[in-house]
C-alpha cells in the first residue's frame, strides 16, 4: 500500500542520489587523472589520506569555517533584531514586512552579481558612497584584497539570508503568548527581563533549527563566492565546495574530487544528524 | 532610573516611584524615535543594493563610469532591456541570454511538476500510513535533501556524458528532481499531517481509494500548502548554479544563472548590460515571492519552524 506511493520518489532518490553517490565512493579509490586517461591505478583510500595530510585542503576547511560562522553568527543576531522590530506595534511596519522577502527572492547569482558590481574597485557605489560620505579618502580594493574579500562575501551572503532568518524567527515571536509577557511586567519585570526569561526561552528551538540549518548551507556555499571572487585574490575566499570543484574541473584530478566530495557530505551529513536530534528533542520529527 | 521595579513589589507602592509625566513622554518619543530609526535603516538596507542594481541597467555607460559618481543619471535607456528580450537583431549574448531564459523556465516548471507529483504521494503515505521502515525512510529523504551537490556531481556529469545527455535540458531536469522531490517530500508532509485524518476516513467510507482520497479530499484542501510548496520548488530549480555550470555546455541547456556567468566572462566591464540581465533573471522569483508573499511565508515557516 504505501510501497505505491512511496516507490516513484524512491526510484528517482535510487538513480538520482543512491547511485551516483555509490559510484563516487568507486571512483575515489582510484587515481583517476584525465590526463592519463588509460592509466587509472586502484590507490585504496589514498585519495582520502592525500587531502586529510594537505595543508591546502585544510585551509580550504578554516575559510568554510570562517565563513559559516561570521556569516551565520551575523545573519542569526541581524535576524533577531529585525524579527523583534518588526514585531513592533509601528506604523508602516507592513511595509517592511512586505519588502523584506526582496533579497531572499533574489537569484543567488543576481545577489552576486549586483555586490560584485557594489563593491568594483574603480566605479562601484561602495567606494562612491564612502568617499562622498567622507569615510574614507579615495576609492579602494575590496573584492581584489585578500584581507577584505571573505568579509565582502560574508556581506552579500548576510543581506541575501538575513531577511529568511528574520522571517522565521518573527513567525516564532507570534506565536508567543503575549499575555505571558504582559503579566511579567506587570509583576514588575523590565522589557529586557521579559524578552530573556519568557520569550528567549520559547525562541530557543527555532534559532537552533535555523542555526544548524543555516550552518549546512553555508558550509557548502558555492555560488555567491564563484561568482563574486572566485575563490581568489589568492585563493583567500577558496572554501572547500570551491577547492574540491577546482580540484576536480579545473585539475581534472577526478579521484580526489570524489573523496573530497564525501569528505564534505561526511561533515555536513554530522550537522545534519545534530539537526535531527535538535528536531526531536523539540518534539517535531 | 528611578522606574528600575523590584520583582513582586507591589503597585501600590508605585505612583511615589513613577517618573514625572514630562519623563514618561520623553522615555516614550526616544524609543519612538529609536525604533522608527531602526526601521528605515533596515529598509535602506534592505533595498539601496536593489535599487542601484534598477538603476545600473537603466543607466548610460557614461553615467556609470563617473567620477564623483551621480547616483541618478544623466540619461536613461531601455535599449539593454529591449536587446536581450525582444529586440529584433540580437546579437550571441542576447541570443544565449534569450534561450536561457526559456531553459530556465522549462527546467524549473517541469521539475516543479514532476516533484510535486512524485513527493505529494511520498508525502501522503509518510503522513496517513504506518508502514514498517517509516521513520527509517524519512530521514533517509531529508538526508538526500541536505548532501552537498558537489558529492554527487563528479559521478552525476559522468553518467549524463555516458547517456549523451550532457547539455539536455533534460539532464539538469533529473538532477534537479534529486533535491526538488525531497524538498516537496519534506514539506507536504507536515502539511497533510496538519489536515484531519476523520477527512480522508469519510472519503474511504464512501468507497474512495487511498489514491481517490488524497486527490478528491486532501489536495483541494491543502491549496494553499501546494501553492507554497510549487513555489519554494520553483524558486529551488531557478536558482541552481553548480549542476548546470557542469551538466550545460552551449544555449542547448544553459539555465539563466548560466548565462549570467557568462556575462561576467564575456562583458566584465559593460556593467550596465550585467544589471540588466541580473534584473531580467531577478523578475520571475521577486514578482512571484511579491505576489503569493502569504504561501511563501507558510511554506517556509512550516518547513523549518514546525518541521
Amino acid at each position: 500500500m504505501a510501497a505505491a506511493f512511496i516507490a516513484p520518489a524512491a526510484l528517482v532518490i535510487v538513480l538520482v542520489v543512491v547511485v551516483p553517490l555509490a559510484r563516487a565512493a568507486w571512483m575515489s579509490l582510484f587515481d583517476i587523472t584525465l590526463i592519463r586517461p588509460n592509466d587509472q591505478p586502484f590507490v585504496g583510500l589514498g585519495n582520502y589520506i592525500d587531502q586529510l595530510t594537505s595543508p591546502a585542503f585544510w585551509a580550504a576547511v578554516w575559510r568554510s569555517l570562517f565563513f559559516t560562522v561570521a556569516s551565520t553568527s551575523l545573519e542569526l543576531l541581524l535576524g533577531l533584531a529585525l524579527a523583534l522590530l518588526m514585531d513592533q506595534p509601528l506604523r508602516g511596519r507592513w511595509l517592511l514586512r512586505t519588502l523584506i522577502i526582496l533579497p531572499w527572492a533574489l537569484p543567488t547569482i543576481v545577489n552576486a552579481l549586483m555586490w560584485r558590481w557594489i563593491d568594483n574597485a574603480e566605479y562601484g557605489a561602495l567606494n562612491a558612497l564612502l568617499t562622498q560620505l567622507g569615510l574614507i579618502d579615495g576609492y579602494r580594493i575590496w573584492l581584489s584584497n585578500s584581507d577584505l574579500a571573505m568579509w565582502m562575501v560574508i556581506v552579500a551572503d548576510v543581506w541575501k539570508m538575513t531577511p529568511l532568518v528574520a522571517i522565521l524567527l518573527l513567525a516564532a515571536l507570534q506565536s508567543v503568548d503575549r499575555e505571558l509577557v504582559e503579566v511579567a511586567k506587570v509583576d514588575g519585570a523590565t522589557a529586557f527581563q521579559a524578552f530573556r526569561l519568557i520569550v528567549l526561552p520559547l525562541l530557543t528551538p527555532v534559532i537552533l533549527i535555523v542555526l544548524v540549518l543555516r550552518t549546512m548551507e553555508a558550509f557548502k556555499v558555492f555560488d555567491i563566492i564563484w561568482i563574486m571572487t572566485g575563490g581568489g585574490p589568492a585563493n583567500a575566499t577558496q572554501t572547500i565546495a570551491i577547492y574540491a570543484y577546482q580540484t576536480a574541473f579545473q585539475g581534472y584530478d577526478f579521484g580526489a574530487g570524489a573523496a573530497l566530495g564525501y569528505l564534505i557530505a561526511v561533515i555536513i551529513m554530522a550537522l545534519a544528524a545534530i539537526y535531527m536530534r535538535l528536531l526531536g528533542r523539540t518534539g517535531r520529527v | 532610573m528611578t522606574t528600575a521595579p523590584v520583582p513582586g513589589g507591589a503597585p501600590a507602592t508605585a505612583p511615589a516611584r513613577r517618573p514625572r509625566p514630562a519623563a514618561v513622554h520623553v522615555r516614550r518619543l526616544a524609543r519612538a524615535v529609536f525604533l522608527y530609526g531602526a526601521m528605515i535603516l533596515a529598509l535602506a538596507f534592505i533595498l539601496a543594493p536593489f535599487a542601484w542594481l534598477l538603476i545600473s541597467s537603466v543607466a548610460e555607460p557614461v553615467d556609470l563610469l563617473q567620477r564623483p559618481l551621480r547616483w541618478i543619471p544623466a540619461h536613461v535607456t531601455f535599449e539593454r532591456f529591449a536587446n536581450l528580450t525582444v529586440g529584433t537583431s540580437p546579437d550571441d549574448s542576447a541570443l544565449g541570454f534569450r534561450a536561457a531564459l526559456v531553459n530556465s523556465t522549462v527546467i524549473a516548471s517541469t521539475v516543479t511538476v514532476v516533484g510535486m507529483v512524485v513527493g505529494t504521494l511520498a508525502a501522503y503515505a509518510f503522513a496517513r500510513l504506518r508502514f514498517p521502515g517509516r521513520s527509517w525512510l524519512i530521514l533517509a529523504f531529508m538526508a538526500t535533501y541536505m548532501l552537498p551537490p558537489i558529492a554527487l556531481i563528479l559521478p552525476l556529469y559522468q553518467i549524463m556524458s555516458s547517456l549523451h545527455l550532457r547539455d539536455t535540458p533534460l539532464a539538469l531536469i533529473i538532477i534537479y528532481s534529486s533535491f526538488v522531490t525531497p524538498f516537496v517530500i519534506w514539506i507536504m508532509r507536515g502539511y497533510i499531517e496538519t489536515i484531519s485524518p476523520e477527512l480522508d476516513d469519510a472519503a474511504r467510507v464512501d468507497g474512495c481509494s487511498r489514491l481517490g482520497a488524497l486527490v478528491r479530499v486532501i489536495l483541494p484542501v491543502s491549496a494553499p500548502g501546494l501553492a507554497s510548496t510549487a513555489l519554494l520548488a520553483f524558486l529551488l530549480a531557478w536558482d541552481e548554479f553548480l549542476y548546470a555550470l557542469i551538466i550545460t555546455q552551449t544555449n542547448a541547456s544553459k539555465t539563466l544563472p548560466i548565462a549570467i556567468n557568462d556575462f561576467i566572462g564575456r562583458h566584465g566591464v559593460d556593467f550596465g548590460l550585467l544589471a540588466t540581465g541580473g534584473v531580467i533573471a531577478a523578475l520571475p522569483p521577486v514578482i512571484l515571492a511579491f505576489a503569493f508573499q502569504r504561501y511563501i511565508v507558510a511554506g517556509l515557516t512550516s518547513g523549518s519552524v514546525k518541521g
